[in-house]
């Protein structure tokens, strides 16, 4: 195949890769968009199996085989609620698969057609892509950490901030040696191997140093952005193989994370640069805690069916809750009895509920509920004032009213107005706070009515109780 | 003839421009199948593995790339599997499910 030809098919595979995005804008039309995505990576993949004829296709086809089976086992095995670990270590490996080529190319640049010794400019196109895909390696390893839970084992894991003194500074010191080595891997005359693993090495250390700071609710804003950064890194090692596939692919993956990061920091009022920094609620939250006086009426699930079976009306707010305690079954199944009373139920999904964007439709999609029951924070929040019943699920800051109010820490951050509606029922583990350190007067309230326990535990409950 | 970096930076502009106004077009509810073909999508850097593993000789830098092309190959066929997994409990319910309304 001549060079211009794989160029054309590269541009073919492209067009299917962005029809596979386009898709996704409806469910109806997103299973098509899939396959699309499917058929441009054959296409992307045999363009260059051709390109590499002459080569070892035996140890190209043995690598695809075994990375291709972990991949079919994985996707079959794991759970909806287990997917943002899922994508975060999706996002280590693309990260580390950059790493390894640019090693190829530094070893070898010929093979890639890339000129020897490498040329100034490639030097530091690769520089750029090793060290992104160094850093979303390690960064997207804590992150997997973090969300599967692996705090208890392993401090770096925790799901609280890990900070300590001075870590701006040493960050920032980090990344300058990091930049330091990169500059001297860039100016050296010859293949410069010292300064390019020191380069990579420190990149890998400062994954971990940028990661561990951010806690368990802003894991939607870092996943995002890890998912920005794989992209970023495979069209980094694109431009220092002036390969169109790579930079095309990885410019969509990369814009892609980059919206939803904006969407998720905007959904929490926050600058990308202050979730970044990382450590929310770990230093402030504790003040405003004058939790003494105020009391909670709680009630038993029976009390909630009562509640809910006599509504007219009824959403249900799901959060982080719904996903550990994986109550997605037992809520679809209380939906359903209510339906069958005659109450009109709905669900309303804030963009940060969960751990990674659209966390939520995905588990009540897994549930059966139907998506046109589904609504986004803007189009439901109307519709609160006219509620009977607002079940809210282990959700709590993206419910708390102190966002409206001037002068607490999350003014301004869009909420669901649960609080407008004619009754709340809140189910959750314990009064603890939440992500951001805040009490939430919406627990106060004279109309608010606490179902404290697990999610699934209290809504098998209530379902038992609508019999 | 043009610098090659030029190309790929024209290539890349228009590549982002591209992706940002698809990508805002995407209804929220699919947000997470987003991210799992995205995974699926960069791990088109197989291409790249491929590349390094391509050389008739074996040497350390086409080990490197077959080891690429595995972790790649993960990314490529568990991203669109599970992304496919997914879109597949966003179908729409038949009629019976929506007379409980």
């Amino acid at each position: 195949m001549t060079a211009n030809q794989v160029a054309l098919w590269y541009l073919v595979a492209a067009i299917f890769f962005i029809l596979a995005l386009k898709g996704l804008s409806s469910p109806d039309t997103s299973r098509r968009g899939n396959l699309f995505g499917i058929i441009g990576m054959v296409i992307a993949v045999l363009t260059t199996l051709a390109v590499v004829a002459h080569g070892r296709i035996d140890l190209i086809v043995l690598g695809m085989a075994v990375g291709g089976s972990v991949g079919a086992i994985v996707a079959r095995r794991v759970q909806m609620t287990q997917m943002p670990e899922l994508v975060a270590a999706m996002h280590s490996l693309v990260g580390l698969a950059a790493v390894l080529i640019a090693i190829a190319v530094v070893n070898n640049p010929s093979a890639f057609g890339v000129a020897d010794p490498i040329p100034l400019g490639n030097r530091l196109e690769l520089f750029i892509g090793t060290f992104v895909g160094a850093l979303t390696f390690s960064g997207s390893v804590i992150a997997f950490g973090k969300l599967a839970g692996l705090g208890k084992r392993f401090r770096l894991f925790s799901s609280a901030p890990v900070v300590f003194p001075g870590q701006h500074v040493v960050n920032l010191l980090v990344a300058l040696a990091m930049i330091g080595f990169g500059t001297v891997f860039f100016l050296a005359e010859d293949r410069a191997w010292t300064p390019f693993i020191a380069m990579t090495a420190i990149a890998f250390v400062l994954g971990v140093l940028i990661i561990i700071p951010i806690g368990g609710a802003d894991m939607p804003v870092v996943i995002s952005m890890l998912n920005s950064y794989s992209g970023w890194a495979a069209a980094g090692i694109g431009f220092s193989l002036n390969n169109s596939m790579l930079i095309v692919s990885g410019s969509l993956v990369g814009s892609s994370g980059a919206i939803l990061s904006y969407i998720m920091c905007k959904a929490m009022n926050r600058s990308f640069i202050s979730v970044i920094m990382g450590g929310f609620g770990a230093a402030e939250g504790g003040a405003s805690a004058d939790t003494g006086e105020k009391t909670v009426r709680s009630g038993s699930a029976d009390d909630a069916a009562f509640l809910m079976a006599n509504a007219e009306s009824v959403i249900i707010v799901p959060g982080y809750g719904l996903a550990v305690a994986r109550a997605q079954h037992a809520v679809k199944e209380m939906a359903h009895k209510l339906s069958a009373k005659g109450v009109q139920v709905r669900y309303a999904v804030h963009p940060v509920a969960g751990r990674m964007p659209g966390h939520m439709n995905v588990l009540l999609a897994e549930a059966e509920v139907p998506y046109e029951q589904v609504l986004e924070m803007e189009d439901i929040n109307s519709d609160f004032g006219t509620t009977d019943v607002v079940l809210v699920l282990g959700a709590n800051d993206v419910v708390n009213p102190l966002a409206h109010e001037k002068g607490s820490p999350i003014y301004g951050m869009p909420i669901l107005d649960v609080h407008k509606s004619r009754t709340v029922l809140v189910n959750k583990r314990s009064m603890a706070s939440g992500y951001a350190g805040l009490d939430n007067p919406l627990f106060y309230m004279d109309k608010t009515m606490m179902v404290f326990g697990d999610a699934k535990k209290v809504v098998e409950d209530i379902v038992k109780a609508l019999d | 003839m043009t610098d090659p970096t030029i190309t790929n930076i024209t290539v890349f502009v228009l590549a982002v421009f591209v992706g940002y106004h698809v990508v805002w077009n995407v209804t929220p509810a699919l947000h997470t199948p987003l991210m799992s073909v995205t995974n699926a999508v960069s791990g088109v850097i197989i291409v790249g593995a491929i590349l390094a593993a391509g050389p008739a000789e074996i040497d350390f830098g086409s080990l490197m790339g077959v080891a690429a092309v595995a972790l790649a190959a993960i990314n490529v066929v568990g991203g669109f599997m599970v992304t496919q997994r997914m879109l597949e409990m966003f179908k729409k319910k038949t009629p019976k499910a929506k007379a409980g309304e």
